[in-house]
């Protein structure tokens, strides 16, 4: 095999080790050295099974079953167990997604680093490992000297454990390298950094680098090449900018379209159902119950990889005939109405203990409208919003509904006006009692309110309804729910009081593009149906330019900047509001 | 850094030495509540009233009882124990030997059982579902659930009568004689307590291994290359005996309790059958001063665990300010 290739995954298929089910399947990469791949799809699709086959290794009840893996000239999946030690953490290496939890907390940092070393017999003594840690740490923007690499991980930040993640990684000079969404749940400057970091990195030390993200801006800023997977199966690979440009399978048209962009399109849509697990999967071509075009040829057998273009494949018999078309079902904007103050948070400061965290913070929410409120993680955005619902109880200011002053807590707040406010959570698992059926957990606020059962059922179907739920889910349990249904239950339980403000607190955040889009549509409706005045509370910045009409950009604690989003976004006044927009990855802009 | 550390051990040990102080005063409401006269104990029946009376102010047991008590614990923080009303010997002379012998049985019973108790939980955990893990799953399951007098019956019934006489059934030890001169007779009553509290510890460390090793840290020393015995005892062990520690200090403080039992059976002259004896003489500064050595030790165990806990978890010990 020639040398210019770092990595070659051929064939690959692995198994529920209990049942013989397919988790992944005829899965077929290859990685030039120095070229990133990026991995997409979406959770569960099995890109985290592929990464870790890469380094031979499966989880408890996940097996081989076939396939071969290239790293350079070694074939990995057939070494012993001795052997596969040996390559791990040197001739590849991997980057977890949770750098958190995947330091060990009871071990310094400095330790960490220096056993990959010592495993591998890197470096010879004891003092060239010390030095060739010293120039990772510097590789990685870290400072190196003794007293830092004697920290514990819970004394670094997100950012700085993923850097040290990253020295780890490249300490043994691998040829690949699998990062698994490694910069999921950072900050976008901090995101800049790392990805920035893993981009010179794999450049200039020729690693074939595979990159598994469920976000496409982040593949479009970094990766040379992109393989989209669906149920276990890669539908669509090539080069990212013919890829972006001019995506041939339906699923991946789906993702292109979903994807809230902080440069380019505003409209982002959503497509209903979900991708089944292993052993439920339908026979042929698995993305055809959510395909627009699909037609009974496609159920027959999994559709063969054809050629698009000479640097692109795709897993669809009608890759290279038609352009689907995919239509938002959004209503035009015109009818959008506008109208009085709902909210108008005044000059609020809040805090934790005595600790201010929140400065003179104010904000007007009009009927029919959406305020984004967007800043990094620690900015106070939720803090903010806890203080309009009435759940936090250290703040200081005015907040008015309605014109009338609210009290502190809900509790102490009229009952109209405890209802007028409902917030919807960022977990939604976490808000729904798991031992109680949906349409329980939504009657609850009407049967402390003194509702008739006969009303409560009628108002359970009435809510169902508006957020596009048959009513038969009132009888189903949290947990036989996907994520994305789980967070319409939310919803649909805070519209159950009639509310007049909806606080929505990253309410997308866990959920898949395609669902987020769906989710996103659906409270611009609601929105506009019922002229709900609305606060967006999220980190994502491309988002707001989808759902959000103002935009109110919060850093430590104060209020930046505020203004129409679309200027926000477009034409960013304060440096800070420019700096993170720039930090953010764009497909359209790394398109053009 | 250092000094936080040692802050953090003084204010723990104030803290032991304040529940020792509300214990005292406990153990002491509790005997003085006793039905029964020591003064009548000792003379018995027949005792003139002139007699008891003498007795009893002997002892200072006409003294009200704030009075009685404060004498008792001045006694004690000066060292003067006070004398034992069965014996007329002073505590110090009487109970020392034998609390120190109990020391040396509680001790190596110890000694054993927490790296027995380590080393079969983490390598159940490791062959997690394996032959080796059922196995001392189930044993360790039937162990726990006998108590000591059985467990302590059935090791006679095979090591010194029925079956084998290879042992002695009761230790022959002298009071005062070091327990170490009697390796023979101390092989039951150490076997018994070990058997009865490795069980338990080796099921928690068993659990808290389980967790350790399903982490993302340890998944990434594996694929950080690391072999099985790093991963094992550098990455994981840290992580698992922080949450042991408590259920260890737990048992044993248990064991302390145990112990009693165990010298019963074993004639082993402790403060097991010391505290026996006391409680039929109705030996109050004997009771007294054994109830308050039984919950120093607790005190002592627990304050080991959680100072032991704060040191192997960084999270814990980096917050001590
Ligand atoms: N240990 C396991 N045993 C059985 N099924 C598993 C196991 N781990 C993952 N799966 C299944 O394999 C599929 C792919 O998972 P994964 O590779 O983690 O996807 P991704 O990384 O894309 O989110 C999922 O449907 C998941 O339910
Ligand atoms: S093969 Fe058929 S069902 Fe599958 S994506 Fe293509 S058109 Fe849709
Ligand atoms: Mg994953």
């Amino acid at each position: 095999m020639s040398s210019a290739s770092g990595l070659r995954i051929i064939d690959l298929r692995l198994n529920v080790a209990a049942t013989g089910n397919d988790i992944v399947d005829g899965v077929n990469l290859t990685i030039k050295k120095g070229r990133v791949l990026g991995l997409v799809g979406e959770s569960g699709s099995g890109k985290t099974t592929v990464g870790l086959a890469v380094l031979s290794h499966a989880r408890r009840g996940v097996e081989v079953a076939h396939g071969q893996i290239f790293c350079g000239d070694t074939e990995v999946l057939g070494l012993d167990a001795e052997a596969k030690r040996k390559i791990r953490g040197e001739l590849v290496s991997y980057v977890p997604q949770d750098p958190a939890s995947s330091l060990n907390p009871a071990l310094r940092i400095g330790l960490q680093l220096i056993e990959v070393l010592e495993a591998h017999d890197f470096g010879g003594s004891h003092e060239a490992r010390k030095a060739r840690i010293k120039e990772m740490m510097t590789e990685v923007l870290l400072p190196g000297d003794d007293e830092y690499l004697e920290r514990y991980p819970h004394q670094l930040s997100g950012g700085q454990q993923q850097r040290v993640g990253l020295a780890m990684a490249f300490a043994c000079r691998p040829s690949v390298i699998v990062l698994d969404e490694p910069t999921t749940g950072l900050d976008v400057s901090t995101q800049e950094h790392v990805l920035k970091t893993i981009r010179q990195l794999t450049r200039d030390h020729g690693v074939a680098a595979l990159y598994i993200t469920h976000d496409l801006a982040v593949i479009a800023d970094l990766a040379d090449d992109v393989a989209v997977m669906y149920s276990g199966r890669v539908v669509e690979q090539g080069e990212v900018a013919e890829i972006f440009k001019n995506p041939a399978h339906p699923y991946t048209r789906h993702l292109v379209a979903a994807a809230p962009d902080i440069a380019g399109k505003k409209a982002i849509i959503g497509l209903a159902g979900r991708a089944q697990s292993p052993g439920k999967r339908p026979v042929g071509c698995a993305f055809a119950p959510r395909c627009e075009l699909v037609e009974d040829a496609c159920r027959v057998e999994f559709p063969a990889m054809v050629s698009v273009s000479t640097r692109h494949d795709a897993a669809c018999i009608k890759a290279t005939q038609v352009a689907s078309v995919i239509v938002s079902s959004a209503k035009p904007e015109s009818t959008r109405k506008i109208g009085e103050p709902v909210i108008e948070v005044s000059a609020v400061s809040a805090g934790y203990s005595g600790d201010t965290v929140v400065h003179d913070v104010s904000l007007t929410i009009r009927k029919g409208e959406c305020l984004a409120l967007v800043g990094e993680s620690g900015s106070g955005k939720t803090t903010v919003s806890r203080a309009i619902g009435g759940l936090h109880r250290e703040w200081t200011g005015s907040i008015r509904l309605n014109g009338r002053e609210l009290k502190t807590m809900a509790r102490q707040r009229a009952v109209a006006d405890r209802l007028a406010i409902q917030y919807v959570f960022q977990n939604p698992y976490g808000s729904l009692n798991p031992r109680r059926t949906v349409g329980d957990s939504i009657v609850r606020p009407l049967v402390i309110d003194g509702k008739s059962k006969d009303d409560a059922r009628r108002a359970v179907l009435e809510v169902l309804d508006k957020v596009s739920l048959p009513g038969s889910y009132a009888n189903k349990y949290p947990d036989q729910l996907s994520g994305g249904e789980r967070q319409r239950i939310a919803i649909a339980r805070a519209l159950v009081s009639e509310p007049e403000v909806l606080v929505c607190d990253e309410v997308t955040s866990a959920l898949d593009v395609l669902v987020q889009a769906a989710i996103v549509d659906l409270l611009s409706d609601l929105r506009r149906q019922l002229g709900l005045a609305m606060l967006f509370v999220t980190h994502n910045l491309p988002l707001v330019r989808s759902i959000a009409d103002e935009v109110a950009v919060m850093s430590e604690g104060r209020i930046v900047e505020v203004g129409p989003s679309e200027s926000v976004i477009g034409n960013p006044q304060q440096q800070y509001t420019q700096s993170l927009i720039l930090a953010t990855p764009s497909i359209e802009r790394s398109m053009r | 850094m250092k000094a936080s550390i040692l802050r953090f051990v003084l204010k723990r040990i104030a803290l032991g030495l304040l529940t020792l102080f509300v214990v005292s005063l406990l153990i002491f409401a509790v005997t003085q509540a006793l039905p029964a006269d020591p003064a009548e104990a000792i003379l018995g029946r027949e005792a003139t009233p002139e007699a008891l009376a003498e007795l009893r102010a002997e002892f200072g047991l006409d003294k009200p009882i704030v009075a009685q008590y404060t004498n008792w614990l001045t006694g004690v923080l000066s060292g003067d124990l006070g004398t034992s009303y069965a014996t007329s010997t002073p505590i110090g002379e009487y109970i020392g030997p034998r609390v120190s012998a109990s020391f040396f049985l509680l001790l190596i019973a110890a000694v054993g059982s927490i790296p027995l108790s380590i080393v079969i939980g983490a390598n159940a955990a490791l062959r997690r579902d394996h032959k080796f893990d059922t196995t001392s799953s189930l044993v360790s399951l039937i162990l726990a659930a006998m108590p000591e007098f059985v467990v302590g019956t059935i090791l006679t019934i095979i090591f010194s009568t029925t079956i084998w006489q290879l042992l002695p059934a009761v230790t022959y030890l002298e009071v005062g004689a070091p327990p170490w001169s009697d390796v023979k007779g101390l092989t039951l009553p150490v076997l018994t307590l070990l058997i009865s509290v490795t069980p338990y510890v080796s099921r928690v460390m068993r659990a808290a291994m389980v967790e350790v090793l399903e982490s993302d840290y340890i998944e990434m020393a594996r694929l950080k290359g690391m072999n099985e015995r790093t991963v094992l005892w550098r990455h994981a062990m840290p992580n698992a005996v922080g949450p042991a520690f408590q259920v260890i200090a737990l048992n044993l403080a248990y064991l302390a309790g145990g112990v009693i039992i165990v010298e019963r059976l074993f004639n082993f002259p402790g403060i097991g059958s010391a505290l026996a004896d006391a409680v039929r003489s109705r030996d109050l500064p004997v009771i007294q001063f054994l109830a308050l050595i039984i919950a120093g030790v607790y005190v002592l165990t627990n304050l080991l665990a959680d100072v032991g806990t704060v040191l192997v978890t960084p999270r814990l010990r980096t917050r001590l300010k």
